[in-house]
């Protein structure tokens, strides 16, 4: 076992990337039992410093005290023999192996020559995870695993490795509710023996487990002090730098006709399983329909059908009328559909395309871009300085290339172009996932403004609050099926939560 | 970081890729017994003598640029064409075939029409390994490279079977080749008494083409779409497939074009050797000129000079004129790690503050 962590501190840590300076002479303090937040917008800087700290990165300026003695980290195994244990927002856990084998792999001294010492690692395992309350069966495969209990065995591996302080990065991005109350329990009682930095921007989980906190902004530390002492909205004001207004889905006018039908559908998933089960759903002209669940029960594959890119099993896709469930993608798109994919950086632009070329991918053939097979070059132009105007997309020029942009900003070229098309109907899967909440804000706006001028939306999401600030009625998705679809006055975090885990109402 | 930087930053590094080519094979000179300045002096020089030496530069770079513009629009649209060898082979027999089957049409049909012959059979060629990929995802690579198996062998039996010259067989000497080409099938010739031919002017006015084709059309938008973000451009309806098999199909097209330029313009009938590479040379011709017609077309003329002038240090010096093939590779191999330092921002970074280190005041990092 190493040493209690009494104290640990950062002083004066400079950390410089290409073009810009990731932290600029931060400093911060953890004392033993004691939870510190670290919270800031992305690109605050919060994951570069906690890499510093976990001995991913080398520090260009600055030290890191352990307990008073200036400690140096050349690699992550340093930061592991001073008692340093990060748990990182992606799992590291290899799925085909079990959690004895996910352990072992970082037991140096289970390693013998050409043996592995599997039995004293099923024990250490067994024996961390009675010690602190975090049930898991050794013996699983980690594929089987849910994402809490895989987030569980992060822990465990983390804590056998002998971590006196966790870092963890935004660990509850991936849970439902229920399982996020429960990580916060555990961890607020491994907090008698362990310290913790806790990496996140939901504050109300900072305000929940945290004693202090720390913000960061543009790689400076902008404010520290007592959780205790500041409210959330507080909190936000100082992460952003301004006051900051999340827009709420008023609920006024009447939704009209149904733009978006969905009976009965069955889409196979990428290892062929049903991903889709006779699924049903209706959106309804002017309405948010917020797609409420934990990721992974069926809503790429949904929103991959609906755009015409996953072949349908059976059953049928309406759109404004006309059966779309076996059309092309082109189709689709031409028939008034609209689609903010997961993953924006493959799905949503074409990276080395300039943000002109990317405004332009879906409509490049109609007649006000080209002419009998030309591109208008001066159209195209034109309409991208036009879009730039109206949503504010930050880029140095419409001819950079749309991949050098930050997340939020590519957000908003996706946006512009499928919003500017005038769809009936848009599927908009995470669309603020990972974005600061400047640009989530403006993304909240938008969607709501095309809410008013009557087209239809799907918000596929993972994040209750936004489900619930802007949506008309609540769907939330199961194993495949829809389990309940709930006017969004009658929806709360509990009931969500639990028809999230599978449970069906009364 | 200053886009003067940048530049600068670039040129550099590709002027130290060029310095490790050149002292690989040096090395590799210094092993034979050769001097390498002398031979660096023989190719570099050499052919820029007389006005022979330089129309033999242009006539090795026609083949060059029409090859290399197919292949850069086949590595645009995200497809690896590596068959352009196989694909100039079958242009040759068809732009033969043609020539020798109609002889006695008129110039103005027959001419065209041989050259159009040559782009299908190489499209066709090329199109077959697109729709393996389209429809089976077939990798290319593995599909081209076979096939450029195929057209040797095939091209092999014409020239001893089907196409073989008729006076061969009387003679009894055998060598394979075909007939002598129809005059009103030849190119003409631009400098009387060089081989230098009318190619040339093809080849940069397709450059131009093929410029406008990709920057300046849906069909080329979309078919660099595909190449850039296959993903992403499928989630904007656009068919991705369809663009790789275009993109083949004029990859191809290309290629068999160069073949028929190749007999038609300088050789006047099918012989063995007549690619003599141009296929592989033109993929390094491709990349050396970045995949734009506007980098093509200079980097096929020094690939030309290069080529003559490695047959020159043959005759003079006695070095072979493998040793090109030599050069070659090392060239490859520059500009490959060259470019993941020109592209590598912290690689870049790291230059400019060990360039501001040296130089107090600079601001070459600002």
């Amino acid at each position: 076992m190493n040493e209690p962590i009494r104290e640990l501190a950062l002083e004066g840590i400079t950390k410089r990337f290409p073009g810009i300076l990731a932290c600029n002479r931060v400093s911060l303090e953890v004392r033993r039992g004691e939870a510190l937040a670290l919270v800031g917008e992305n690109g605050a800087g919060k994951s570069t410093l906690m890499n510093i700290l976990a001995g991913l990165y080398q520090p260009d300026e600055g030290s890191i005290r352990v307990n008073g003695e200036v400690v140096r980290f050349a690699s992550p195994a340093d930061a592991f023999d001073r008692g340093i244990g990060m748990v990182h927002q992606n799992f590291m856990l290899v799925p085909s192996m079990t959690v004895t084998e996910n352990v072992a792999l970082g037991m140096k001294a289970l390693h013998r020559r050409i043996r592995l010492d599997l039995k004293e690692a099923r024990r250490r395992v067994l024996e961390v995870s009675a010690h602190h309350e975090l049930p898991v069966n050794p013996d699983a495969p980690v594929w089987q695993l849910s994402v809490g209990e895989q987030q569980r065995v992060e822990l465990v591996k983390t804590l056998c490795l002998g971590a006196r302080l966790l870092i963890l990065d935004e660990p509850t991005s991936a849970l439902t509710p229920q399982e996020t109350d429960d990580l916060l329990d555990r961890l607020r009682r491994m907090m008698a023996e362990l310290s913790i930095i806790f990496i996140s921007h939901k504050l109300n989980e900072v305000k929940a487990l945290s004693d202090r906190v720390t913000i960061l902004r543009h790689g400076e530390v902008v404010f520290h002090g007592s959780t205790a002492d500041h409210s959330t909205a507080e909190l936000a004001a100082l992460m952003t730098g301004r006051d900051v207004v999340q827009p709420r889905n008023e609920q006024s006018g009447a939704p009209g006709r149904e733009v978006l039908t969905v009976r009965a559908l069955r889409v196979r998933g990428d290892r062929g399983n049903l991903a889709l089960d006779g699924l049903d759903l209706d959106v309804r002209a002017g309405e948010i329909l917020g797609l409420a669940g934990v990721s992974g029960n069926g809503q790429r594959e949904l929103a991959d059908a609906l755009a015409g890119l996953r072949p349908v099993e059976s059953g049928s896709i309406r759109l404004d009328g006309a059966e779309i469930a076996h059309a092309s993608p082109r189709r689709i798109i031409d028939g008034g559909m609209g689609y903010v994919p997961e993953d924006r950086h493959h799905e949503g632009i074409v990276g080395p395309f300039s943000v002109e070329e990317n405004l332009v991918l879906k409509d490049v053939g109609k007649a006000g871009f080209s002419r009998h097979g030309f591109l208008r070059p001066g159209e195209i132009h034109r309409n991208a300085e036009e879009l730039r105007e109206r949503f504010d997309i930050r880029c140095s020029s419409t001819a950079a290339a749309a991949g050098t942009l930050s997340g939020g900003n590519i957000q908003k070229v996706i946006l512009a172009r499928e919003l500017a098309r005038g769809p009936k109907a848009l599927v908009a899967v995470y669309p603020t996932r990972g974005v600061d909440m400047g640009a989530a804000e403006f993304i909240h706006g938008q969607l709501l403004a095309l809410r008013r001028s009557s087209a239809g939306i799907l918000l596929v999401s993972e994040e209750l609050e936004e489900v619930m600030a802007l949506s008309d009625r609540i769907a939330v998705i199961y194993k495949g099926r829809i389990l309940e679809v709930l006017a969004s006055r009658d929806a709360t975090r509990r009931t969500l939560g639990l028809l999230m885990a599978g449970v069906p109402l009364g | 970081m200053g886009r003067r930087f940048r530049a600068f930053y670039a040129a550099a590094v590709i002027a130290v890729a060029a310095l490790a080519a050149a002292t690989v094979v040096a090395l590799v000179l210094e092993a034979i017994g050769a001097s390498p300045w002398a031979t660096f002096r023989v190719i570099l020089t050499g052919p820029l003598q007389d006005r022979f030496g330089i129309t033999e530069i242009l006539v090795r770079s026609v083949p060059l640029i029409l090859v290399a513009l197919g292949v850069a629009i086949s590595f645009r649209s995200g497809i690896l064409n590596i068959g352009a060898e196989g694909q100039i082979l079958i242009g040759i027999l068809c732009a033969t075939g043609v020539a020798l089957a109609v002889p006695e049409w008129p110039r103005p049909v027959l001419l065209p029409l041989c050259l159009v012959a040559g782009a299908l059979g190489g499209a066709l060629w090329g199109g077959i390994a697109g729709v393996l990929r389209a429809k089976l995802d077939v990798n290319e690579i593995l599909s081209t490279v076979m096939l450029n198996y195929i057209a040797a062998q095939l091209y092999t039996f014409m020239l001893r079977g089907p196409l073989i010259d008729p006076a061969e067989l009387m003679t009894g000497s055998g060598t394979p080749q075909s007939m002598r080409l129809p005059r009103s099938a030849w190119l003409e010739r631009l400098v009387p008494g060089t081989r230098l031919h009318s190619g040339l002017l093809l080849a940069l006015v397709l450059a131009g083409l093929v410029w406008v084709l990709l920057w300046r059309t849906t069909l080329g938008f979309r078919m660099r779409a595909s190449g850039a973000g296959s993903k992403a451009a499928r989630y904007a309806g656009i068919r991705v497939e369809r663009s790789l098999v275009v993109a083949m199909l004029l990859a191809g097209g290309f290629a068999g074009l160069a073949g028929a330029v190749e007999v038609l313009g300088v050789h006047h009938r099918a012989i063995e050797n007549i690619s003599s590479g141009y296929g592989f040379a033109a993929i390094v011709v491709a990349l050396f000129g970045g995949l734009h017609p506007a980098g093509i077309v200079p980097a096929a003329i020094f690939f030309g000079l290069l080529l003559v002038g490695a047959d020159m240090t043959q005759r003079s010096a006695g070095i072979p004129a493998n040793m090109v093939l030599v050069l070659q590779g090392a060239i490859i191999l520059a500009i490959v790690s060259a470019r993941m330092y020109v592209d590598d921002p912290y690689a870049r970074q790291r230059a400019a503050r060990l360039l501001g280190r040296f130089l107090p005041g600079g601001k070459a990092g600002a």
